[in-house]
């Protein structure tokens, strides 16, 4: 029968078919952070199981709140140091190397394409931009991948999007992605996975397809995914390079993840990318989405550069570009925070740290901090944050606080303007 | 086979997030209990006052997309804490509804024209919902009125919630 990409991996991966079309897969990897792990580390240890399946399949990374900032976080960290350190687990990412974890992960080779991985997190998505089945899950979840690796899913059906021609100056992954949300709605994949592809797609970048794939879960999606192609190997390669005797042969192991050419869609959705322009959500919902245009002049008291959505390199990049030359209006704040060290070193060398710097930005260490309204830049009741995150919740960066989400270009250009515009104004 | 119920708070709106059911600010917490007292705090919806409104409740009917955005399962264990241990919905997030039961609580998702008809003959009363899990029917009464209304639960979810959870489950099967 043919199958799509999830198929495939479920297939290859199942443990077990419990009941109906609930299967549970084996993991390749379990993903941790320091607001969901402590919780399942002292449960696990409540119940005489304190042990862990695999120690070189867990990753775990200090990333929320870094460093600490109060007491409850600093044990937080505590509980997570001393796990990782009783269980050998040596992929554990403490302050100095740590960063936003779909960020960092990606960053450190953890992923492969046809991979399993879960994590306590609902942005894992974001790694099926390799060609994974990502998916976050809760503390219970978390709990029964570290202890027996694995996690029972519904077998799942897919949606698939396809995004023809080229984005236009301006708009980038970040906006095509909050235009797919806004089509398909907070619900619209809830319980589906979504296969991102098309001309678009291939064009894109590493960085790009995870911000794509970031977001997936704003429309209800179980995980979202690219399909693994030269590009992703050309990535993967510092990892994989003992594995194969060349590039092509990785690609040609990956591609039996490629979805069969009559596989079965819930829905196919065609997209012409050259028709986007930027946009930005309104409201509290991440489906509350509207072109820039129509948003223009909505003032703002904050910008906020940063997250596992666009806190890498290239956003960084995109942001300086249009910086450069120009100074933040003196009625808003801004804050960048690049979401890995590597990133940030990289911001360093290509002198983009300047740039910010000289715009009147302030350059904070790589955390999620605001975008979860924990430290590093949260919002007061009433005040409205510019933001690259992905959530726009009522209260997510800060009680009484408003959140628009938009790409690093428009944040750019919305701290120079000092409300919400277009970042085409700034194009040299 | 556990049969849960009780109480029914209304609340009349769709996508309820659990930024809402338990705000992020809470999440550094390492003890359960001490969410107790956040449970909806933040929830956006006129008329609620989550300090009088939970009280002595211990089932949630809404609207469709119930519990979506975070994956956090401190959203179940808050209403756990509360005493509340169904949630009845058009529709979950699916992290939210696998959270549920693997904590062993039910998140049951009827049709819409169901839920409509417990707004619509239900909220105005003090109104009791009871889940029998093994016939899968819930029994509603207030406001002088009974109904029984049929609801669907997978075997998966029922073997769940039998062994208390998907720790125990997993454990002894895997
Ligand atoms: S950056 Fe924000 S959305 Fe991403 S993992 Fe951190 S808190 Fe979650």
């Amino acid at each position: 029968m043919a199958k799509t990409v999830a198929e495939k991996i479920f297939d290859a991966h199942r443990v077990d078919n419990p009941a109906g079309d609930m299967y549970v897969l084996g993991l390749d990897a379990v993903f941790c952070h320091e607001i969901t792990t402590p919780v399942a580390i002292n449960d696990l240890v409540r119940r005489g199981k304190d042990r862990v399946f695999d120690p070189s399949k867990i990753k775990a990374v200090i990333d929320h709140v870094s460093p600490a900032k109060d007491s409850k976080t600093a044990m937080q960290g505590k509980i997570m140091r001393e796990w990782a350190r009783r269980h050998n687990i040596e992929d554990f990412f403490d302050i100095g190397r740590n960063g936003v974890c779909h960020a960092l992960f990606p960053e450190q080779g953890f992923v492969r394409p046809g991979y399993t991985i879960i994590m306590g997190d609902s942005h894992t998505c974001t790694h099926g931009a390799f060609g994974a089945f990502a998916a976050g899950v809760g503390t219970t979840d978390l709990e029964v991948g570290i202890l027996k690796g694995v996690c029972a899913f519904r077998y799942p059906r897919s949606l698939k999007i396809e995004v023809t021609g080229g984005l236009p100056a301006g708009v980038y992954a970040k906006d095509l992605i909050l235009s797919v949300i806004g089509r398909l709605g907070v619900n619209g994949a809830t319980d589906r996975v979504i296969e991102f592809c098309g001309p678009a797609v291939d064009e894109m970048n590493m960085e790009s397809r995870m911000t794509l794939c970031n977001m997936a879960v704003e429309a209800g999606a179980t995980s979202g995914i690219c399909y693994p192609d030269m590009t992703t190997v050309d990535y993967l390669w510092p990892f994989i390079k003992d594995d194969f005797d060349a590039p092509e042969a990785a690609l040609a192991h990956y591609r039996k993840f490629l979805p069969d050419a009559d596989a079965q869609y819930d829905d196919i959705v065609q997209i012409d990318a050259a028709g986007l322009s930027p946009q930005v959500t309104y409201g509290y919902r991440p489906d509350n989405v509207s072109p820039v245009s129509q948003m223009e002049g909505t003032p703002v008291d904050q910008v906020y550069i940063g997250s596992c959505t666009n806190g890498r390199l290239e956003d960084l990049r995109v942001a300086a570009s249009v910086l450069s030359g120009h100074r933040i209006s003196d009625s808003v704040r801004a804050i960048v925070s690049p979401a890995t060290p590597e990133v940030y070193r990289g911001a360093l060398d290509e002198g983009i740290i300047h740039t910010f710097m000289d715009a009147g930005f302030c350059v904070a260490n790589p955390t999620c901090g605001a975008c979860l309204g924990m430290s590093c830049g949260v919002i007061a009741e009433g005040e409205v944050c510019a933001s690259t995150t992905n959530r726009n919740f009522y209260g997510r960066m800060g009680k009484g606080g408003t959140v628009h989400l938009m790409s690093p270009a428009t944040a750019a250009a919305t701290a120079i303007a000092g409300h919400i515009t277009d970042s085409t104004l700034y194009e040299k | 086979m556990q049969n849960f119920g009780g109480n029914v708070l209304f609340l009349d709106r769709s996508d309820i997030n659990t930024d809402e059911i338990i705000p992020a600010r809470y999440l550094t917490e390492v003890s359960k209990e001490a969410l107790k007292p956040h449970l909806l705090e933040d929830l956006n919806l006129e008329g609620f006052d989550p300090k009088v409104d939970i009280e002595e409740k211990q089932v949630i009917v809404t609207r469709s997309n119930f519990g979506c955005g975070s994956s956090r399962e401190h959203a179940p264990w808050a209403l756990e804490l509360n005493g509340i241990h169904i949630v009845i919905a058009e529709s979950f997030a699916r992290i939210f509804r696998q959270n549920m039961y693997n904590c062993g609580m039910l998140a049951i998702d009827l049709p819409r024209n169901f839920v409509d008809r417990l707004f619509d003959e239900f909220s105005a009363f003090d109104t009791e919902i009871y889940a029998d899990v093994e016939k899968s029917v819930l029994k509603v009464r207030g406001g002088g009125r009974e109904a029984e209304i049929p609801f669907s639960i997978s075997e998966f979810d029922r073997a769940l919630v039998a062994a208390g959870g998907w720790v125990e489950y997993a454990d002894s099967h895997y």
